[in-house]
């Protein structure tokens, strides 16, 4: 049986009240608030360094990012630590909040489907996360210029786009990840203590694991380099199971040019490779696609997930 | 006239339960009509098969000639839905609440502001509209419920437990706003489990119990039906032998001692007259005499026991 009128009616008012809600209320400024404290502070810390260096990189507004001054962990770092958890808040109680509050009924009862409820929150939640996430790309981006005197070049740009983008899927995978807890579970408590214990488990137990499961495994394997480097896949295929390493790689690969493989290079390859040139972007993004796709894929999975189990749900409330 | 709200054979279970079996429900326009049970005996679950909210397992419902299950954005435009303890958004103001209803309907912004006016007024609410709903006391929020439900201009508006929770006062000004919507030519389908409250407002009330509707009609109808016509004559008196001396009043069923002093009789006609003459010449004194109007209450009560007498 088909229903009949279009499942985005409504989307756009429901869109407008979640990105209102998210971008007002104290739990997102205490979070905004701290990632803009840790960004500084990097940034500020990293540029220290890069004054003295200043010409001998060509991507002076990759290295911004990525380098490291103790006992400071990179910018890069950093997001990948605090994006996940602005992703949770966002959307750990979308659904449950709402029957908690007992609004949900009263909202569905108005002309529209409960297609457009989730989906609307789901982009509020995105959107909130690209704009704070391109509000502190540019805020580096500034605070680079100033300290540098240095203007970004075209590539840099580009690769900060990509990396911008790579990021928000990253986080789109929590986003999603809490969502669907938030229509699993009825208390909003609880959907955000799974969402961080699944956070947790990708982010410090699952390499643990992943290397476990692999001694277990090369233990009993014995054989020649075919055997070694299928063993080496092996353990890189266990390791990209977390979104955790998906988001590293690409990373990895995006702000840094002279990156030429995420895994295991034969010498019989890199016959006729010249030494210490860089990729242009475009072999970067070639890198990192099934990286990029990975996550992607994962957001839209979970979504899915989230989608049905919510249609199927009874908004008794 | 139209039917507003039919069902046919309206049935839904949940795995073995079933929480409302085959049921048959005609409302006509601009009709108040009372969805009447105790908890948990399938009135909320018709409601939810009514706004296509949920799947019946069988049968079907046409809401303004729609198919809920269709097309339920066409019966919602024109069906208002105030859920039972309806909830709002705490932080934002009774304005902002109703604003997002009103872009959920997709009315213009001016459309939108000039609604709202006349449906808090309505209300009562205007003073306070610009209030985060935080602050409200139960009776507001149910009211503001009202309002939230006017906003979109329905053809009817379906109501569920809409004085619960209520005091007595807050719970007769909200029944007064309800019989407000039928001048206006909305029909009202309302559920609850406050018999009597709810009796003075509806045309006709559906009596459900155990998810089918086991009674259905005016209250008169249904006090003549389950009760026999019967007449109900509270005897306040004290003296000896009373209860031989009502009991051999012509016309009379049943004589009962409340307590002591107060006696109930059951009559088939209105014997006030006779009453008093027989308690008078008995050398008793009457000190009060007054007759009992059926209530809802009383038919249900009464249904349900000669129903569980058969069972």
């Amino acid at each position: 049986m088909k229903r009949r009128g279009s499942p985005w009616t409504g989307l756009g008012a429901i869109l407008i009240k979640e990105m209102a809600d998210h971008l007002s209320s104290v739990r997102m400024r205490l979070l905004e608030g701290l990632v803009l404290l840790t960004a500084i502070g990097t940034v500020f810390a990293a540029t220290q360094t890069l004054r003295q260096t200043i010409g001998e990189d060509p991507f002076l507004y990759l290295k911004i990012l990525t380098s490291a001054q103790d006992p400071l962990p990179s910018f890069v770092a950093f997001m990948g630590f605090l994006i996940p958890l602005v992703a949770i808040a966002l959307a750990f109680d979308a659904i449950n909040g709402e029957y908690m509050r007992r609004t949900l009924s009263r909202v569905l009862a108005q002309p529209i489907y409960r297609d457009a409820v989730l989906l609307g929150k789901f982009l509020a939640g995105i959107f909130t996360l690209g704009i704070t996430l391109l509000a502190l790309w540019l805020l580096v981006v500034g605070l680079g210029i100033l300290r540098l005197g240095v203007v970004p070049e075209a590539r840099e740009v580009g690769r900060g786009l990509v990396f911008i983008f790579a990021t928000l899927a990253y986080g789109g995978v929590w986003l999603a990840l809490a969502m669907l807890f938030s229509v699993v579970f009825r208390q909003p408590a609880t959907s955000a203590m799974a969402t961080i214990a699944v956070w947790l488990f990708f982010a410090v137990f699952w390499e643990i694991l992943a290397g476990l499961f692999f001694n277990i495994i090369s233990a009993s394997a014995s054989g020649g380099p075919e055997t070694e480097l299928a063993l080496a896949n092996f353990r890189l295929f266990l390791s990209r199971i977390s979104p955790n390493t998906l988001y590293s790689e690409t990373v990895l690969a995006l702000l840094n040019p002279d990156v030429r493989a995420l895994g295991p290079v034969l010498i019989t390859q890199l016959e006729g490779a010249v030494r210490g040139t860089l990729l242009p972007l475009s072999q970067s993004l070639l890198l990192v696609w099934p990286q990029l796709t990975g996550l992607v894929a994962t957001v839209i999975l979970l979504f899915a997930g989230a989608y049905v189990a919510f249609q199927r749900q009874e908004v008794r409330a | 006239m139209s039917a507003i709200i039919e069902t046919q054979g309206l049935t839904k279970h949940y795995g073995p339960i079933a929480a409302v079996e085959s049921l048959n429900l005609r409302l006509q326009a601009g009709e108040v009509f009372g969805l009447l049970g105790p908890n948990g005996s399938g009135k909320t679950t018709t409601i939810l098969m009514l706004l296509g909210l949920t799947e019946p397992t069988s049968g079907w419902a046409r809401v303004l000639g729609e198919d809920p299950l269709r097309n339920p954005l066409e019966v919602k435009r024109r069906v208002g839905y105030m859920p039972d303890s309806v909830g709002f958004y705490d932080d934002l103001s009774a304005r902002e609440n109703l604003r997002y209803t009103a872009r959920l309907n997709g009315l213009s912004r001016s459309e939108s502001e000039s609604r709202m006016d006349e449906v808090l007024s309505g209300a009562g609410l205007s003073e306070v509209a610009d209030r985060p709903v935080a602050t409200y006391s139960r009776g507001m929020r149910q009211r503001l419920g009202l309002a939230d439900v006017l906003l979109k201009r329905p053809q009817v508006a379906i109501l569920d437990e809409p004085t619960m929770g209520l005091d007595p006062e807050a719970a007769a000004e909200f029944l007064a706003m309800i019989r407000g919507l039928r001048s206006q030519g909305i029909a009202v389908l309302l559920s609850s489990h406050l018999l009597q409250q709810v009796q003075a407002v509806c045309d006709r009330v559906g009596l459900f119990h155990k998810g089918r509707l086991v009674l259905e009609g005016s209250v008169e109808a249904l006090s003549d039906r389950v009760l026999g016509g019967a007449y109900r004559i509270v005897v306040e008196a004290s003296g000896d032998g009373l209860e031989r001396t009502l009991g051999a009043v012509p016309g009379v069923v049943r004589v009962a001692q409340e307590r002591p002093g107060t006696y109930r009789v059951e009559a088939q006609q209105d014997c006030r007259a006779e009453v008093a003459r027989r308690v008078v010449a008995g050398g008793a004194q009457l000190l009060g005499l007054s007759l009992e109007r059926a209530t809802l209450d009383d038919v249900y009560a009464r249904y349900f026991q000669e129903a569980r007498h058969e069972a």
